[in-house]
């Protein structure tokens, strides 16, 4: 299974349309989980949906999945990282109206190279990267789950904030 | 303080809370009281402080709200308020992003020492809210080196 996420605030026709088409050509199942469309946002027909899904339902989805598709949000980066699953993104255009600004292009660049991240730069790139990645275990043999902590220096600096302001 | 610190860990859902919640080794020994946007992560944070050995933390459930949505925006500044009158935080961590800002803005006022972590999505420049609060922390971090500057953000490390 192949599970898109593209985060609750907007609605993705880009993504979603690109995998709905790649979906309809092949015998893969693809859950996704479209956040809040509008009258006019695309609908896939090649896939089960849902605007949004309680954290459990998430959890579920993410575990079951080979992998995972979804905007250049840091939730999804995340979440694909810590469960071990490879990820492809599509960074949101502040130029096509798709976010107030163009952080998921800085994110996107910041992550290309990253072992199990996939870059999509444009939605033309999302059905090749599915073709070369829903079929096969694609994780590197040493690929290893990110902890759930964030860096040893960072919680020591915020732990050395709380004592000093109590 | 002989007491143990009262720690409030405050942000929107998603990628802002996914991140707050990876700081969770750094509230060993406080009294917590997380707050966020939706009403479905209570099990989650309990089964963190558990697995860490920490208390219960407590769980507020706050309004969402885009920065286009006015009255929602106001309803949810008051309830950050409200929170804070009630909770009483020494300390307020946040990731952002309004709930953040109100947060930081109205806990200094009520004389908690504030921390504004930028989030990691913002590689390029800071985020919008975090230029607007993070003049207002105590201390103000971004995660990417080349953001820190002298009377801006630093870099303390990231939250991978």
């Amino acid at each position: 299974m192949i599970f898109l996420s593209v985060g609750t605030q907007a609605p993705f026709d880009r993504l979603v349309r690109a995998v709905d088409q790649w979906a309809s050509a092949h015998h893969v199942p693809v859950f996704g989980q479209l956040g809040q469309l509008a009258a006019d946002s695309y609908r896939p027909a090649h896939m089960e949906w849902a605007e949004f899904i309680p954290a459990s339902l998430y959890e579920e989805k993410l575990d079951a999945c080979r992998l995972m598709v979804a905007h250049a949000g840091m939730g999804s980066i995340i979440s694909a990282l810590t469960a071990v699953k490879p990820i492809i993104i599509l960074p949101r255009r502040a130029a096509l109206g798709e976010h107030r600004n163009e952080h998921q292009l800085a994110t996107a660049e910041k992550f290309v190279g990253r072992p199990g991240i996939h870059v999509a730069m444009t939605d033309a790139d999302i059905a090749p990267l599915l073709d070369q990645l829903a079929e096969c275990d694609n994780l590197p043999a040493d690929a290893q789950a990110l902890s759930a902590e964030a860096s040893p220096e960072l919680l020591s600096a915020i732990r050395r904030f709380i004592i000093a302001a109590s | 303080m002989a007491e143990r610190p009262r720690v409030l860990a405050i942000s929107s859902t998603g990628g802002h809370w996914i991140q707050l919640l990876r700081l969770a080794p750094a509230f060993d020994g406080v009294t917590l009281h997380y707050a966020t946007t939706s009403a479905d992560f209570r099990g989650h944070i309990e089964r963190i402080a558990q697995n860490r050995g920490q208390p219960r933390p407590a769980y507020h459930v706050l309004t969402d709200a885009n920065r286009w949505e006015k009255m929602k925006l106001i309803r949810q500044a008051v309830e950050v308020l409200l929170l804070l009158l009630r909770v009483r935080p020494d300390v307020i961590i946040t990731t952002g992003a309004s709930v953040g800002y109100f947060a930081v803005r109205f806990g200094r006022m009520l004389g908690a020492r504030t921390c504004w972590l930028d989030s990691i999505a913002n590689a390029r420049e800071l985020s919008l809210s975090g230029a607007r609060a993070g003049p207002h922390a105590d201390f103000w971090l971004t995660q990417w080196p080349e953001l820190a500057r002298p009377g801006g953000p630093s870099y303390e490390g990231q939250v991978l």
